[in-house]
């Protein structure tokens, strides 16, 4: 159970339900470009609110923050 | 069987306008369970569809997010109906809308809140609860739902600008259960309805539009034929024959067989 949704261990957050190491100063920009992923396709929900796109680069991110990161698959 | 009285005029069949959008495919596909993403971008293209659906989910981190269906897909060729399967609760599905929302497409949601894992069927309950919100939130909600005349009513007033009665359940391919339920809720809804889930062949995508509906939403129908592309092609033409048909309506049915050919005129 240790990358479980509620257990964040001392300076990590958890980005789609598993848990990270939360970099200093780390902006959610800075946290998509480690994932190498393209902020344009990605929605971001920061502790169960929605972060619009343009304030990535000025979102910090925090110790225990729950980050989901989604985006669109194939379904019906 | 007795015919409508409200038969359009035969020649002239205005194109679907759902939400103010015109649509000239009466066909909606959804992008889901193709054997590979070159296959359904082919299938999708032959069907005609202008519309799909797609679904939200979280982003894969091993996969550095290339199941993204945007890689493969053209967001100007095909406008994008996000959906909320999978969402069990009215705040669930809200959630997933507003994640869809978000990613900047436009406000279309395809709401579709299931009350129970085995059958899939819809928590109606639960749909109309989400559908109030999200219509008060201006979003163009497409709603999923059983075909209970008297959801899709509500589902109407609720402000959806289109109500999608099932044929039957997700991913059945067991066709058109109840024809007289779905036209029934045709004659009495004003906004478009889009008959989704449980076309299985091409002959229930024709005999679901002859009933007047005004368009099909379908995923696995094609998406899991052995040949997805030829599906596609056979729902495109069965929609357009089913609406035609309906368009031109059909004989009534009679218990006895009535002779085409003269009876006068016989030969001693």
């Amino acid at each position: 159970m240790s990358t479980t949704e509620n257990a964040t261990s001392e300076g990590a957050i958890l980005v789609n339900g598993e848990a990270r190491p939360l970099e200093e100063g780390m902006t959610l920009t800075g946290l998509l470009e480690s994932l190498e992923l393209d902020p344009a396709t990605v929605v971001v929900e920061r502790n169960r609110e929605i972060v619009p796109r343009e304030r990535y680069p000025d979102t910090p991110l925090s110790e225990g923050d729950r980050i989901e990161l989604v985006h669109f698959v194939g379904g019906g | 069987m007795t015919q409508r009285n409200d038969t359009p005029n035969p020649s002239s069949d205005p194109p679907l306008v759902i939400g103010g959008k015109r649509f000239e495919s009466r066909l909606i596909l959804g992008t889901g369970k193709y054997r590979d993403n070159e296959t359904m971008v082919r299938a999708l293209r032959a069907s005609g569809t202008e519309m799909v659906t797609v679904a939200v989910r979280r982003v894969d981190l091993d996969r550095k997010g290339d199941e993204a269906i945007l890689n493969h897909l053209d967001p100007d060729e095909f406008f994008l109906l996000a959906n909320t399967a999978g969402c069990y609760t009215a705040d669930e599905a809200i959630r997933y809308a507003r994640l869809a929302r978000a990613a900047g497409f436009n406000e279309w949601i395809k709401l579709e809140v299931i009350g129970d894992e085995a059958t899939l069927l819809p928590d109606v309950q639960a749909t109309l609860e989400a559908a109030r919100v999200l219509a008060d939130e201006d979003f163009k909600v497409m709603a999923y739902t059983n075909d209970d005349l008297i959801t899709a009513l509500r589902l109407e007033d609720a402000g959806c600008v289109s109500v999608m009665p099932l044929a039957s359940p997700i991913g059945s391919g067991l066709g058109l259960i109840n024809p007289y339920y779905i036209r029934e809720i045709k004659s009495r809804l004003e906004v478009p309805v889009i008959v989704d889930a449980g076309v299985g062949t091409a002959s229930d995508a024709c005999r679901t539009m002859e009933q007047g509906v005004d368009g099909l939403l379908m995923n696995t129908a094609v998406a899991v034929a052995d040949d997805p592309v030829g599906m596609a092609i056979a729902m495109k033409e069965a929609t357009s024959a089913g609406r035609r048909a309906w368009l031109a309506g059909r004989m009534p049915m009679r218990e006895v067989a009535v002779p085409s050919s003269p009876t006068r005129g016989m030969l001693d």
